[in-house]
């Protein structure tokens, strides 16, 4: 289980937030849905490379702070202009109160 | 500086990717995570009421304005009607456009729609403008919404009291956006997947006009296009006039929207039209805040920023003197003072600005 990545604690998100990780010389935003699951996309918007972390997350949406494009963070899918490229998902799980990331 | 060339196809635009000041990393005044989350959280119920009275009074003074017709006690009803459907859609084209004014996607987009439409601004094109006009803001060459270029284009500026010139491009746009076509600047900003949508768009509006003067022609009256079109012209000037207070007469090709921007207080009436985007410098710093948070977030930052214009008055009364300086000297422009309370400009990167360059009016 060497490719899964400690990336932080359960209670370092709130529900329905985002926080930025940081690790290999990339970066990731890491999500906590309103029903309590984590997920974990590529850090940078696809659209100008601004950082994920400063926007806001609806539901299962994360709007990004510099043109307001949004992203299904669970798929990564592009939802709303300016943003038409996908964002690359990584899967997560929990271990005890601990954030799991597998990076690829 | 030798004379600015504002095509986005220019020397000017290809000396602001080169020196970096293309995308580049903009300043914005420290807010923790938990506040900035309470700003910039979505809800319905502003949205709602604001559109509700928008689309309302205008029912009501079209109706008034259309029985009156051809009364003179008609013309009051129309300039209310006209300011509504040609300055507030305007800021109802903003603010949908970010997708902040309301929680609903769809609510999001149908008044985006309906306010491009009246201010006849494609809403795919512009879309991608204005995501322009926010990445690189009163960069020279960059930005397509520059409203007050240096020097100051007077004879237009003034016209666009009346709709003139923007009704003229917008039209003329939308007929060649209708004949499957781009124009080459639009093409710099709108990616090749979206111009089947610019395309339908244009030719959706090109025969909602052609009905519109088809009914006029039918009923040998202007009555159709008092309600649809004109107004674009006749209630243009609020938007101008506050628009134009947005940038002009401040610095350009910097990377700190506390230079470039400016914040307005204003009354309720022009609030209301405007949907509070006299916050201007604030709303370029936090695009995610709706703007019914905007004096919240003003409140929350003003530390931070220049003190804000007084009044509209005020603000041209700062405005209009550097404008008719820069019809001779084009460098000219307002340097912003900071409170002490405030971080300083980054003098690496504003260096003649923030000590006031030669020709710069330092008050
Ligand atoms: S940088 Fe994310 S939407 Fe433009």
């Amino acid at each position: 289980m060497t490719d899964w990545t400690d990336a932080c604690a359960t209670d370092a998100i709130d529900p329905e937030d985002v926080v930025r990780f940081d690790h290999g010389g990339r970066t990731f935003a890491l999500y906590r849905s309103p029903d309590d699951r984590w997920y974990c996309t590529d850090g940078l918007c696809t659209h100008e490379q601004v950082h994920l972390a400063d926007g806001l997350v609806m539901d299962h949406l994360i709007e990004c702070p510099k043109h307001n494009g949004q992203f299904d963070y669970r798929t990564g899918q592009a939802k709303r202009a300016p943003v038409c490229v996908n964002l690359r998902t990584y899967e997560t799980r929990v271990d005890g109160d601990r954030v799991l990331v597998r990076i690829g | 500086m030798a004379r600015r060339d504002y095509s986005l196809l220019g020397p000017d635009a290809q000396r602001a990717v080169e020196t970096g000041l293309a995308a580049a990393e903009w300043y914005h005044t420290d807010i923790p995570r938990a506040e900035m989350k309470a700003l910039m959280a979505r809800t319905d119920a502003p949205a709602i009421r604001d559109t509700a009275i928008w689309l309302g009074l205008m029912v009501a003074f079209a109706g008034i304005a259309i029985w009156l017709w051809p009364s003179w006690w008609s013309v009051p009803f129309w300039l209310a009607y006209g300011v509504l459907y040609g300055s507030a859609s305007d800021s109802r084209w903003h603010e949908c456009g970010h997708g902040t004014a309301f929680r609903t996607a769809w609510m999001n987009t149908a008044v985006y729609h309906l306010a491009s439409f009246m201010i006849v601004r494609n809403p795919v094109t512009w879309r991608w403008s204005h995501a322009r006009h926010h990445t690189d803001t009163i960069i020279v060459g960059r930005d397509p919404e520059i409203a007050a270029m240096r020097p100051p284009a007077a004879a237009r500026m003034l016209l666009n009291f009346a709709g003139i010139p923007d009704i003229i491009a917008g039209l003329s746009r939308m007929l060649l956006n209708a004949a499957g076509r781009l124009d080459p600047e639009e093409a710099t900003f709108v990616p090749v997947s979206e111009v089947p949508k610019v395309i339908l768009v244009a030719r959706i509006w090109t025969a909602i006009y052609a009905a519109t003067i088809a009914l006029a022609l039918a009923t040998q009256s202007i009555l159709p296009l008092m309600v649809i079109g004109l107004p674009r012209l006749y209630g243009a000037w609020h938007f101008v006039l506050v628009g134009y207070l947005q940038h002009a007469g401040l610095a350009d090709n910097v990377t700190d929207h506390r230079l470039n921007s400016r914040t307005v207080l204003m009354n309720p009436v022009s609030r209301f039209i405007y949907w509070n985007m006299n916050y201007h410098v604030e709303h370029h710093m936090f695009p995610m805040v709706p703007y019914h948070r905007l004096p919240d977030l003003h409140a929350r930052i003003r530390h931070d920023l220049p003190a804000p214009a007084p009044s509209m008055w005020a603000a041209y009364r700062e405005v209009l003197p550097v404008l008719l300086r820069q019809l001779r000297h084009e460098d000219a422009f307002l340097r912003r003072d900071l409170p002490p309370t405030a971080r300083p400009y980054r003098a690496e990167f504003h260096a003649d600005v923030s000590a006031g360059a030669p020709g710069v009016p330092a008050e």
